[in-house]
């Protein structure tokens, strides 16, 4: 018998803090697998991001670094400038990319970093208990929209990938989900064509990944997936925004 | 004769029942007997001989609870 599914190497033996069904620990293995089949382990170096991925630096078998808050791909820039061989990530949260790291993200990209960033998206900020961020969607309860979030209020939900693919310094810009199997293997696919545009020194290139958060949602981790695909989908289709061939 | 054979680190599964819901064959359901060190009641496999090992639950565990093998 041989083995087809496993712990891949570039995790370490930890257990993951996320709550039941976060697919946090889905997306975590993804990249650990992707790392592990580019052979890139010995030579990776991550950047935390300031959420419920706080402790990644825990899970992943690599170097990892914590930014403070948003700050991740400014760290990413310094350390990709001084060691240019060295394949680096960001893993960030939409409360730590799209509002406090608004800055941060969209001048990396205008430079064309040779970064990789994963934005896991969830549409709120999942560790302080929910509060309502820049992705969450129009008429979707939190903490700090009892009523919904109302246009007149908050305005318009912020749509990452077309925003950044908008930018002549990007390289590779795509949108996936993890609400399914194949949406799984699409993610895997996506996570890896941005380490290679990477690697291949093309530009900056992001990943954004439609992800569930049952705590704040209110639903178990089943309904959760399909709120995923009812509601949040529509609003942020998924697909590839910028290929950069050259 | 089963195809696969899956085995689960159980002190790590959280009950979400992701691979419960999304197993092709609907041989997994949740052990309601044990408890584990996190409190959960951990997934099992109810029906082993009729695993293909297509790996489907290992892709959607968050919590690296489980591990396929297949001939």
């Amino acid at each position: 018998m041989k083995v087809v599914a496993t712990r891949p190497q570039s995790l370490t033996n930890a257990k993951f803090h996320y709550c039941p069904g976060c697919t946090h620990g889905i997306i975590h293995r993804l990249i650990a697998e992707c790392i592990d089949e580019l052979d890139q382990r010995e030579n990776s170096i991550g950047i935390c991001p300031v959420g419920c991925a706080v402790l990644a630096y825990e899970y992943f078998n690599l170097d990892m670094l914590e930014a403070a808050h948003g700050r991740a791909p400014a760290i990413a820039t310094g350390i990709k400038r001084i060691l240019p061989d060295r394949c680096v990530f960001t893993y960030q949260g939409d409360g730590d990319l799209a509002s406090i790291g608004m800055g941060e993200i969209v001048h990396a990209s205008a430079r064309g970093e040779k970064i990789s960033v994963i934005f896991v998206n969830n549409t709120l900020y999942g560790m302080t208990g929910g509060q309502m961020a820049p992705t969450t969607l129009i008429g979707q309860v939190t903490t700090t929209s009892p009523y919904g979030r109302t246009v007149e209020q908050a305005g318009y939900p912020i749509k990452m990938a077309e925003l950044l693919a908008q930018n002549e310094g990007s390289a590779y810009i795509a949108r996936t989900a993890v609400n399914t199997p194949a949406n799984v293997v699409k993610t895997k696919k996506a996570i890896k064509k941005a380490l290679q545009t990477q690697m291949n020194n093309k530009g900056f290139s992001m990943v954004e990944i439609l992800s569930t958060c049952p705590t704040n949602w209110g639903l178990n981790p089943i309904d959760a997936l399909k709120w995923l695909e009812e509601n949040m989908i529509p609003n942020y289709p998924l697909g590839e925004f910028k290929v950069k061939e050259e | 004769m089963a195809k696969g054979r899956v085995r689960f680190h159980t002190e790590r599964c959280k009950a979400c029942e992701l691979c419960v819901h999304f197993c092709p064959r609907k041989i997994l359901g949740v052990d309601m007997d044990t408890i584990n060190l996190l409190g959960y009641h951990p997934v099992k496999v109810n029906l082993p001989e009729n695993c293909n090992g297509c790996g489907i639950c290992a892709l959607m565990c968050p919590d690296l609870v489980i591990e396929v093998e297949r001939d």
